[in-house]
């Protein structure tokens, strides 16, 4: 087929419509819990509904005796059978050269409890309902303690720490950039602006729960976990080598189809290795399905930092230096990848699309009573992009700069790629100027004053507000992030197998969970190889097929997966070329590939690519000698560089002031994601992330209280974002190339989510500023805007 | 046990149920149709709904015993008779209106019903309609916009997928 027609039937660049749709439009998806195993059993556990406590007394005896029930175990069957706990894969030293502090994370509760949520017993039985009523009939006895929970107090030392290693509940201290610089230019600097906020903490809410079910094969000596993951390879490896000592070999990891992860399901989870440990414990399958109640307290939430953020600037509003202290929740456990989120994808993104000159973090992790918190959709990244896009906007207000005026007298500008910043990274190529622009277009900013006045004349409060992000994904150099405390290499892996008839199989360690990659993978295959994207098949999610890979997160997928496969098609175009040269009888030197032919140039003599498969896998007349037949290539690649996706959003909201009710009037997106392989798919994911986001700024909010109990632990408590909350969006792409991948792409997964928490707020913000309002923490309910109205009235009527 | 009798997409079935098994679990374990979903444990999600005698109905929300005699019907039998897919469900397709498919059925059953009672709704009359319905994945934007298409094109309107 010629090449134009491959790439009309799904190369790239096509919003090809996704294969994967019609067996989830049809009912026919496998997800975890679909499944069943011969002879399966069912776990449900028993979680500590106290935050903190002793554990004195846990009689299972008469849970035993219940019908149903096949066995019953606590902490101490745990602590016998001498498994590990659940491992954490970043090492973060603090600033005075002292590892982090590092408590142990049992499977089961060993002793102590230090969340609601923390499993205590598990019960196997022949139903869920028979484990359920078996677990309620357990008798347990905790001593309660103190809970801690406020970040601020704890850090103070008052009362018993979460961990005993920790008596101040610091689990590192730690900074970057350069603290005497950033401390001079404040000291000369015309205006500092200065603002402390909240980062409200988040409830992921894939709405799949996590399932799993273990699988023990007495007879092959195999354990098989079949899970809710994003990286089945990373929880072999973790679940395998530090908690239940299984070689590789022996342990299968399956994660089929995933019903969203937004990062909560990138983790190893405790309830992963209990079932695969004791389904070998019982000689039969034991499958556990969190209920949702469950999930809210047991999943890696996210967010959740305190900082104080300081801008300092000149006469002409040019940024001098900016300094940031964060106190960032770590939860009662280090989660896997929860210490590298506030520090290394948090401070290093703390320049944002700025020149600044100077930059300074400082960041403090403290252990609480509550639910572990770890990466969610965007990862330290929304974080930091909230912390500066909120600053320089109060810093515009203080100075009566228009919020864009400022950010262009700040931006990089095009002609400085590639660009150092003060915290650690290179950005390789950007256009801030283009995606601003884009954006003030696409929301006729212009206009805007209009459409305030007519807002004003309903007595309605009319707001825009801007928000410029910087992510950095295609996660990430191996050696770098080793450098910075990584227990893990972060490339991916992919096979490409040219099957004897021409069609093509590819074996990628990243992982699809809605994003869409057995569509995107086979457009970016299809475009290289110049054959039907009909005619390849994407295989993720299984240990036992794919080669080792580090799975999908950090909007990783195409920068780095799609790397992989790319090179892995790269390497059976050379080796294709060899058996063209001989079959055609020429120099390989003169073997060109095009068009999804092997062609001697300058000649007319053409193998067509099925025709060059076919010989590779029965070489009658081969190069036998020079070459071994069959035709398939693995390519690991790791990342030169992280890539650095960006853009301008705006967000109009109308305020009434009466109420304190906020509408969303409209949303416009400008990202520049580099090259874009499905516009469908890319928008699609700003879509998701955009609500993500405008979900944690308006409406979603995880609340403890002062006891460590979870308010809003239901979907009646927790206000996920509705059908009804948002209008529909309006988005669009700019391009530059990434730099230093074959296809120029950057990620798109997680843009949404970091850039509109700030795009929102700043609406709002922008909509009270008439009332002296310079900032309010998320989320903006209604009660909180209508109360801080309420506050600014006595002010401006004393003015 | 109990014995409860239904007609399931068509097909009429029989099967002996504890008195609190769930519509949902019934279907999901006893008849293995799992294409409908459990996202949560408080009536929130959607992901479970099911057309019962016609309505829209959250089939966490009732007992297997309580379908007694009823007319069912689960994502699992709403394509063509051909096996392809129904305007509905390739209008989804078509305009992305789904990413990892979890709430996918339950989103797809919702507007079934919607559009039956409803020919030509609006966009405000299409999210507030699915207002049980909770999706993390998309936005909504595209599941909104499938809708409107579908409902379009059963009227004999044609819009262009993008």
């Amino acid at each position: 087929m010629p090449r134009d027609e491959a790439v009309a039937s799904g190369g790239i660049g096509k919003a090809v419509k996704r294969r994967e749709d019609v067996r989830f439009l049809t009912g026919k998806g496998t997800y975890t819990d679909d499944m069943n195993r011969p002879d399966q059993t069912y776990c449900v556990f028993l979680r500590s509904n106290v935050a903190h406590g002793q554990i004195t007394r846990v009689d299972t005896a008469a849970a035993s005796a219940m019908p149903g029930v096949v066995r019953i175990f606590t902490g101490e069957d745990i602590a016998a059978a001498g498994l590990g706990g659940v491992p954490c894969g970043w090492e973060i030293t603090s600033s005075n050269g002292e590892k982090m502090k590092e408590p142990a994370h049992p499977i089961l509760a060993q002793g102590k409890v230090r969340h609601v949520g923390d499993p205590i017993a598990a019960v196997v039985a022949e139903s869920r309902e028979a484990a359920k009523d078996a677990a309620e009939a357990i008798g347990l006895e905790i001593e309660e303690m103190g809970a801690v929970v406020n970040m601020t107090t704890a850090i103070q030392g008052h009362g018993a720490p979460v961990h005993d290693e920790a008596e101040d509940n610091l689990c590192y201290d730690w900074d970057l950039g350069d603290k005497d610089a950033t401390d001079a230019a404040f000291a000369n600097a015309t205006h500092v602006t200065t603002l402390e906020f909240v980062n409200n903490r988040m409830i992921p809410n894939a709405m799949e729960p996590r399932a799993a079910i273990g699988e023990y094969d007495a007879a092959r000596d195999q354990h098989t976990l079949y899970t809710t993951s994003q990286n089945p390879h990373v929880i072999r490896l973790l679940m395998g080598a530090f908690v239940l000592n299984i070689p590789e070999h022996k342990l299968r990891v399956m994660a089929p189809d995933v019903g969203g992860g937004f990062g909560s399901k990138i983790f190893h989870y405790a309830e992963e290795a209990f079932v695969t440990w004791a389904s070998k414990e019982i000689g039969r399958p034991i499958k556990w399905t969190a209920e949702r109640s469950e999930s809210f307290v047991t999943d890696a939430h996210g967010r959740d930092h305190v900082t104080k953020a300081e801008l300092a600037m000149d006469s002409e509003g040019k940024f001098l230096a900016l300094r940031a202290d964060t106190l960032a929740n770590m939860g009662a456990y280090l989660s896997t990848f929860a210490p590298c989120v506030p520090t290394w994808l948090h401070g290093t993104l703390l320049a944002g699309q700025y020149a600044h000159p100077a930059v300074h973090c400082r960041v403090r992790a403290v252990f609480t009573n509550t639910v572990p918190v770890d990466a969610y959709r965007g990862a330290g990244r929304p974080e930091a992009t909230y912390l500066l896009e909120r600053l320089i906007n109060k810093a515009a207000q203080e100075i009566g700069l228009d919020q864009v005026e400022i950010r262009r007298r700040n931006f990089i500008r095009p002609d400085q790629f590639p660009y150092d910043t003060p915290v650690a990274l290179q950005y390789d190529t950007g256009n801030y100027l283009a995606t601003l622009a884009r954006a003030l277009e696409m929301a006729d900013y212009a206009g805007f004053n209009a459409r305030k006045a007519e807002s004003a004349a309903r007595g309605k409060l009319r707001g825009i507000g801007l928000s410029c992000y910087i992510e950095a994904c295609g996660i990430a150099p191996s050696s770098l992030v080793g450098a910075l405390g990584a227990r893990a290499g972060l490339y991916e892996a992919a096979s490409v197998r040219v099957n004897p008839t021409g069609s093509v199989s590819v074996f990628t360690g990243s992982h699809s969970h809605g994003q869409g990659h057995e569509t995107t993978f086979a457009q970016v295959v299809a475009d290289r190889l110049g054959i039907p994207y009909e005619s390849i098949e994407i295989v993720h999610g299984d240990t036992d097929r794919v080669p080792f890979g580090m799975g999908t997160y950090g909007s990783r997928s195409l920068a780095v997966g799609g790397t992989a496969i790319v090179n892995a098609v790269d390497k059976v175009i050379a080796k294709g070329k060899k058996i063209a040269a001989h079959l055609m009888e020429a120099s390989e030197a003169d073997v060109v590939f095009e068009d999804g032919q092997y062609k001697v140039a300058g000649t007319d003599k053409a193998k067509a690519f099925g025709e060059v498969s076919l010989a590779a896998y029965v070489p009658h007349q081969y190069p036998i000698e020079d070459i071994e037949p069959g035709l398939e290539e693995t390519a690991f690649y790791d990342p030169k560089n992280f890539t650095f996706p960006a853009g301008s959003y705006l967000c109009e909201v109308e305020v009434d002031p009466d109420t304190g009710k906020i509408e969303v009037l409209g949303f416009w997106a400008a990202d520049d994601f580099g090259n874009v392989v499905n516009p469908m798919i890319v928008e699609g994911q700003v879509h998701g992330g955009l609500v993500q986001g405008l979900g944690q700024a308006f409406i979603e909010n995880c609340v403890y209280d002062e006891n460590g109990q979870l308010p809003s632990g239901s979907y009646m408590d927790y206000a996920m974002p509705r059908a009804g909350d948002f209008p529909s969006f309006e988005v669009d792409t700019c391009v530059t190339a990434c730099t230093h991948n074959p296809l120029g792409v950057k990620g798109c997964g997680e843009a949404g989510a970091i850039g509109a928490p700030p795009a929102l707020v700043n609406a709002v913000v922008d909509a009270l500023s008439a009332y002296g309002v310079d900032h309010i923490d998320m989320p903006l309910s209604p009660q909180k805007v209508w109360a801080t109205i309420q506050a600014a009235k006595p002010a401006m009527a004393a003015e | 046990m109990p014995t409860v009798s239904m007609t399931v997409n068509g097909k009429a079935v029989a099967s002996d149920v504890e008195g609190r098994t769930l519509l949902v679990d019934f279907l999901r374990e006893n008849l293995r149709l799992t294409g409908t979903h459990v996202g949560c444990d408080t009536l929130q999600c959607g992901a479970c709904v099911v057309h019962v005698n016609g309505d829209s109905v959250k089939a966490c929300s009732m007992l297997a015993l309580s379908a007694e005699g009823a007319e069912i019907t689960t994502i699992e039998g709403i394509a063509n008779p051909d096996g392809s897919l129904s305007v509905l469900q390739r209008a989804f397709q078509d305009h992305h209106g789904l990413q990892c498919g979890f709430c996918t059925p339950g989103m797809v059953m919702s507007a079934a019903d919607l559009l039956k009672r409803n020919a030509n709704p609006s966009e405000r009359e299409v999210r507030e309609w699915l207002e049980g319905n909770l999706c993390r994945c998309t936005g909504y934007h595209n599941i909104v916009k499938a809708i409107l298409a579908a409902a379009a094109e059963m009227r004999g309107e044609k819009i262009a997928a993008e």
